[in-house]
Order: C-alpha cells, then structure tokens, then sequence
C-alpha cells in the first residue's frame, strides 16, 4: 500500500507514467468509467476547500466510485478533540481510499503511520499540496509539450504558498529549468527551500521584486494569491495583498507563448481581463486536475483498466 | 585520571567520560536515567588535562539497556568506554544519529506535533555536514550548531 505526501514521492519515471495515464483518460473517459465501481473515497477536509475537495470527489465519481466525508473540522470530531490518528483509524474502516486536508503541518503523515487505506495529502498547512503539483504538471506537459528546458516565473506569496514549494520540489528534477522568484521581501521563498534544493541541487534562479522586469523572459507564469489564512495579523494581509496584480499591460510585455497558471481561486491578482487571453491555462488547469486525480486513485488503489 | 574513574568497580555498563562540566545532569536527564533501576554515580567538576574541568557519568546496568546514540546528538566529543565483566571492552565513536526522537521540540505553531495527542517528536539528519535536523512531519530546521 502506498501514500502520497509530497510531489517527490514518485521517481520522474512514475510520474511519467502517472500523466500518461492521466492524458489517456482525457482521450477516452468512457474506458473508466467504471473502474472504481463499488469503491469509496472519504475526502477528510479539515479546513475549507472548493476546489481541491470537488475535485477529488469528481475524479472517484467519473470512476464510478463513491464518496462520504467532511469539509470542515468543526462537523467532524476533531471539534470534540479525536486525534488524527483516530479518524483515520475509524474511516480506514469506511474508505478504500482517503484524502486529507488539515491546517497543521504533517497532519496527513501522522495518519499513514495508522491507515490501512492509501492517505492522499490534499493539502497540509503551508507545507506540502502534492496533487496540486501534479495537476500543474500535467497542465505544463500538455500544454507546453515538455517538462524540461522551462523558465518558470513564480509570482506573489513565494513565503506560505504550499503550492509554490511542492511544484519547485517536482520541477528541479528535470533537465534546464530556471527559476524567477517575484515577490515582495516579506514573501520571499523559504530558506529551506533556497538552500536545501536550489543551491544543493546548483539550480539557476533568481529573486525580483518587479514582475515588469523578468516577464518578458519567462515560458511559463505562475501566479499565487496572498492568502489571508497564512498571516497572524490582518494589517501585514492588508499591507501585502495587492501588491502584484497580473493586467492586460504586463501581459503585453510576455512573449506570445507564454503559458499563465494559477492554482485558484485568484482574489484580484490576475485581472479578469487576461481570463480571454489564449496564454491565460488556469481554467484549463483545473479540468487537468481531475484527471490527474483520476489517474492517482487508480494508481493507489492498484486498478489496472 | 584512570583511578579517579574506578573503572573496576562496574561489572557491567557505561562510562561516559570526558563531558562538558555541568552537563552531566542534562545527559541523566535525555538517557532517561531516572526511570531505570540501576546504579548511576555523577561526578561533576572532575579535573581533567583535556578540559581542564569536567562531568563523568558512570552506570551499572546489562549494556543494552541504553540507547547511547542520542549522545551524538548532544555533544559527539563525549568518550563513551563500554564495560563488560570489570573490563573496558569498547571504546564508542559518537556520530550524528539519523534520527532522534522526544529530544528537541518542533517549534512550528503550524505543526501537528503541536496539537495530536502524545505524537513523538522526531527530528531526521537531513545534512550531516551543517549539522542540520528537519522535523520529519513539518520540515522544520532545527541547526544543532546554532543552538550549541
């Protein structure tokens, strides 16, 4: 039985052959329909998520499985003070296969150490958000052709963003990326992340504080929101939230082919304007990650279709 | 210094020799000494050539009783003689363990170890040469020779 808690889980050959599966679904959905018949997925969600949650749950739906859980912790018996360590033990006995949410760091592993079911990380704190990366990595090899020789602009909150650490993690292990790192200074990406993977691993980046200044060179933008929930007080939210706003002005600085992510939901740094843009991907991005999903729970569950 | 050890006297366990003077209680306190059922002699300020001052910490108990590898963590300069049958049998090289485990704490407010009930605090080595320890659920740094 396997889990998933980080992108680095699986070898770039496993990857690979998780988005080959994840684009044959795309091309023949009616194959898999009905693959996981008869099998539950508990999506254990103890802080709030549309897009994440729906998205596990339609994935396991389009498979022809079920779904039960809880979308935040106050409906669940965390408020009554059950550990991890319980829940999971007691919907080990529900699902065949689980996904967990929790704001606390390291709360998904604390469940594989107890889960007979596989635990997906749907998402922990501000540390890990591994299905997110392979729904970026997908969206990038489908879109861009290639997961090598990119330039890979990272813009906004570079400091909280789980989103940005777990797909930095993913894309260093492949041939000629560099990075752009955009932010203000009181957002910059975490040492660990500086030290122990980009300089250990001699991967060439850079850090701005303009997105004017570097937009021109990148094949790739990836724009995070500032989210409220990561800050202890709502003065440095204030201060910080708007500071980059994606337009239509900077993105007439981009070269054309130039592809726009966004994990979502955005608050207003890319400007509805750029949603008619043929380079903006981030709706596209969240269709890929149904199927990414698709093709992970019937990786974990061992369904050969 | 041999004869202040008194080596002899042990039939079987630790000296732990060559500890930084005052220390020797922190040691008691991380090997857990006070739960076991043996015998333990702490000589504090013992002089010593090397240190000029020192702590020993000799006890008695069947040599797998302890694990001794938590003292790498502390200070890895500690002499750690192994004694079976009145004889010094082994002299132990301390070294970084890999992992160590309800010795320090995560300081992370974001971490689950500050919420689940009675979860182990566990740091892994994650970089022998700085010294440096992650939390293995948050990946928080903890640098062993920042906090020396």
């Amino acid at each position: 039985m396997r889990h998933v808690m980080s992108p680095l889980d699986f070898s770039v050959g496993e990857l690979d052959k998780l988005l080959d599966l994840a684009s044959d679904i795309e091309k023949n959905p009616a194959k898999y329909a009905h693959a996981c018949d008869g099998k539950v997925l508990a999506t254990l969600f103890y802080e709030p998520s549309t897009r994440t949650r729906l998205s596990f749950e339609s994935a396991m739906i389009h498979l022809g499985g079920q779904v039960l859980g809880f979308s935040n912790a106050a409906s669940s018996s965390a408020a009554k003070g059950e550990s991890v360590s319980d829940t999971i033990r007691m919907i080990s006995c529900y699902a065949d296969i689980c996904a967990m949410r929790h704001p606390k760091e390291g709360a998904p592993m604390v469940a594989t150490a107890v889960s007979s079911i596989p635990v997906i990380n749907a998402g922990d704190g501000g540390h890990q958000h591994p299905t997110q990366t392979l729904t970026d990595l997908m969206t990038i090899r489908s879109l861009k052709g290639r997961l090598n020789h990119l330039t890979i602009g990272l813009c906004g909150d570079l400091k909280f963003g789980r989103t940005v650490h777990s797909l930095i993690n993913a894309l260093v292990r492949y041939e000629d990326i560099s990075f752009v790192f955009i932010s203000p200074d009181e957002l910059r990406i975490p040492d660990y992340i500086r030290e122990d993977v980009l300089d250990a691993k001699g991967i060439s980046y850079q850090e701005v504080e303009r997105l004017e200044d570097v937009i021109g060179g990148l094949d790739l933008l990836y724009m995070t929101r500032v989210q409220r929930e990561r800050f202890f007080n709502e003065e440095d939210y204030v201060r910080l939230k708007d500071f980059y706003i994606l337009d239509k002005k900077k993105m007439a600085l981009a070269n054309e082919n130039m592809l726009v992510l966004h994990p979502l939901p955005r608050v207003n740094e890319i400007s509805v304007e750029v949603d008619s843009d043929p380079r903006a991907a981030y709706f596209k991005q969240v269709q890929y990650g149904v199927y990414v999903r698709m093709a992970l729970i019937l990786t974990l569950l061992e369904v050969e279709v | 210094m041999a004869s202040i050890l008194n080596v002899g006297q042990l039939a079987e366990g630790f000296v732990l020799d060559h500890i930084e003077a005052g220390k020797s209680m922190e040691i008691y306190k991380y090997l857990n000494l006070d739960k076991l059922d043996c015998t333990v002699a702490i000589i504090k300020n013992a002089r010593s050539e090397k240190m000029g001052k020192k702590d020993i910490l000799k006890i008695e108990c069947p040599i797998d009783f302890i694990d001794l590898n938590v003292l790498g963590f502390i200070d890895h300069n500690i002499t750690v003689n192994i004694v079976k049958d009145e004889k010094i049998v082994e002299k132990m090289t301390l070294t970084l363990p890999k992992e160590i485990r309800n010795i320090i704490k995560c300081k992370n407010p974001r971490c689950i170890t500050s919420i689940e009930q009675e979860l182990d605090h566990i740091f892994l080595l994650t970089d022998p040469e700085k010294e440096v320890y992650r939390c293995k659920y948050c990946e928080e740094k903890y640098n062993r020779k920042k906090n020396k």
